[in-house]
């Protein structure tokens, strides 16, 4: 069904100007085509400078495509009356939560967009309410985000961009400056994201965070060169070294004892899947 | 330690003068040192002490904190007091004549009107920093100023350049911690050596800082963009100011206050 597509991208090139010389930069995305569907959990892996991040930033119109149309709900991100509409409808969260919160305390940070956008104040503290205990920070609302850990400031960006009610969510390497006890609070919360029915584009470098999506796609030099379930592309491991990229560790233990010549089940990514499978191996 | 610092400094109460509203706040203050320097005689100072004694009793802020932060200017009040004390010239015999040193009564009672009527500006102001959160001082100066936007006066984003100057600022000094540490660790001397010495021994730290203050900028401005910023136009607040019914009686009762202070300076002859 086509209305259940919601960020579209049709054959998408984009390179960044450069100054010096005729010579132009290389497309750092270079000819994408992809589609993420309503309630979707879609995971985008690549090494640094595969354009991964560019790419997400033409989802909401920060840039935009010099040729091909990326499509958010249908409509066009270079239609400049449709600009805002796109960017309430796309949240995007990057990676350094310190750059992103505006405000001195974490309930006006998170009130931020609505005060763009004109929503009134009694409809604001609603919503606003609403968000930051979606996002598990509703115990921290008058504190001042310096005083707050990694994980919980990423957490009070994420409830800046929820507020709005988007449709989709892209968290643009949002876990990447993270201690692990702050990467799973940012994690635990998009299972609650998805409940409330908000899509999710995460692009990561953490393949145990890749491998918890509906959809993992692969990047490489500004094409997309693997597509497909988490199962279905890790298993593939050799392919996805060959991208500079890791696989989890319980698909790496997998393919360790396939070589030394176990019989391991193909298609193991997880660790409770990679513990069954060397279970039933004993028993 | 470093981090905690802001601009004024605030003490979280609920009291009466903590809760008034901000705007009123402000231009009381304002009106609180016009008074101050037009009542020209002893009654109206005293007066205007106490009634900053009053506020400050009500606000249930110790007076130690005002001995503290009237310290840094004690130099700029005696220096005034003492230029008062010898270029005033008054009337009659001087009462000290030492060579070219003279004293006259005027001249005494000017610098002790001068030293009083800084100190009290100085703790007023105080007041009002330490009974106002600097959130609340931004959206108070920005509601106070928006008549002068017809005037082609950026006030928000004058209000928003504060507020993020207010964000940055404890996080900017964890990152000049940060660069500090990371040069001594190179082997730069900070601490010691001649005043230029230790100037110049800045420069590489606030080379580093400049550039990520700028990046942060980019990245700042990137985030807000994504959350559809576009100026003042059309922007609604999360927390509206309500001028209430207390602050109606809290602005009749310090105006009363403030006239009565005024007057006595034509009510009561100057001695």
């Amino acid at each position: 069904m086509e209305n259940n597509t919601i960020l579209e991208a049709q054959d998408v090139r984009f390179r960044y100007d450069e100054d010096e010389g005729a010579k132009k930069a290389p497309y750092a995305v270079d000819g994408v085509s992809m589609k993420v569907r309503r309630g979707e959990f879609v995971a985008v892996l690549g090494a640094n400078g595969c354009g991964k991040s560019t790419l997400a930033k033409h989802f909401n119109a920060i840039l935009l495509p010099e040729t091909g149309t990326v499509l958010v709900e249908g409509m066009d991100t270079r239609t400049d009356e449709k600009l805002y509409d796109i960017r309430q409808k796309v949240g995007m969260v990057f990676q350094n939560p310190d750059n992103q919160i505006v405000a001195t305390v974490v309930e006006e940070d998170v009130a931020f967009a609505l005060e763009n956008l004109g929503v009134p104040t009694e409809e604001m503290r609603t919503r606003v309410d609403e968000a930051m205990k979606l996002a598990g920070i509703y115990e921290q609302r008058n504190k001042a985000p310096h005083k707050l850990s990694g994980g919980q400031k990423q957490r009070v960006a994420i409830a800046g961009v929820v507020a709005m009610r988007p449709d989709c969510l892209i968290l643009d390497e949002a876990t990447a400056m993270l201690d692990p006890r702050g990467r799973a609070q940012v994690m635990k919360t998009i299972p609650s994201l998805r409940d409330a029915g908000i899509s999710i584009v995460s692009i990561t470098h953490y393949m145990e965070e890749a491998a918890q999506a509906d959809r993992v796609l692969v990047m490489s030099r500004g094409r997309i060169v693997m597509e497909g379930t988490p199962t279905e592309v890790f298993s593939q491991t050799r392919r996805v070294r060959s991208y500079h990229l890791d696989v989890p560790q319980a698909a790496e233990l997998r393919d360790e004892l396939a070589d030394a010549g176990l019989p391991m089940p193909e298609g193991v990514i997880t660790p409770e899947e990679c513990a069954k499978a060397i279970y039933d191996l004993l028993a | 330690m470093l981090r905690d610092i802001t601009i004024g400094q605030h003490f979280p109460g609920n009291s009466i003068v903590h809760r008034c509203d901000p705007r009123l706040k402000i231009v009381a203050t304002i009106a609180y040192i016009v008074v101050l320097f037009m009542a020209s005689n002893p009654v109206g100072i005293v007066l205007s002490l106490l009634l900053l004694a009053l506020l400050y009793r009500a606000a249930k802020i110790p007076f130690k904190l005002i001995t503290k932060s009237l310290k840094p200017i004690l130099p700029i009040v005696l220096f005034t007091a003492v230029l008062n004390l010898f270029f005033i010239t008054g009337e009659g015999d001087p009462l000290i004549h030492l060579g070219f040193i003279r004293i006259y009564a005027e001249g005494v009672r000017y610098a002790v009107l001068m030293a009083v009527r800084i100190v009290a500006l100085i703790a007023g102001t105080s007041l009002l920093t330490y009974t106002t959160s600097p959130i609340v001082l931004t959206d108070a100066i920005e509601s106070l100023l928006k008549p002068f936007a017809k005037l082609h006066l950026p006030v928000h984003e004058l209000a928003m350049m504060m507020t993020i100057a207010l964000r940055f600022i404890p996080l900017l000094i964890d990152e000049t911690e940060k660069i500090m540490n990371a040069q001594k660790a190179r082997g730069a001397t900070l601490d010691n050596g001649k005043f230029f010495e230790r100037v110049k021994a800045l420069i590489p730290v606030l080379i580093p800082l400049f550039i990520s203050a700028f990046r942060r900028a980019d990245e700042l401005a990137m985030a807000m963009e994504c959350r559809c910023y576009h100026g003042g136009d059309g922007r609604t607040r999360l927390k509206v100011l309500r001028f209430g019914k207390d602050d109606v009686l809290c602005a009749a009762v310090l105006t009363l206050c403030l006239a009565v202070i005024l007057s006595t300076r034509w009510l009561i002859p100057t001695f």
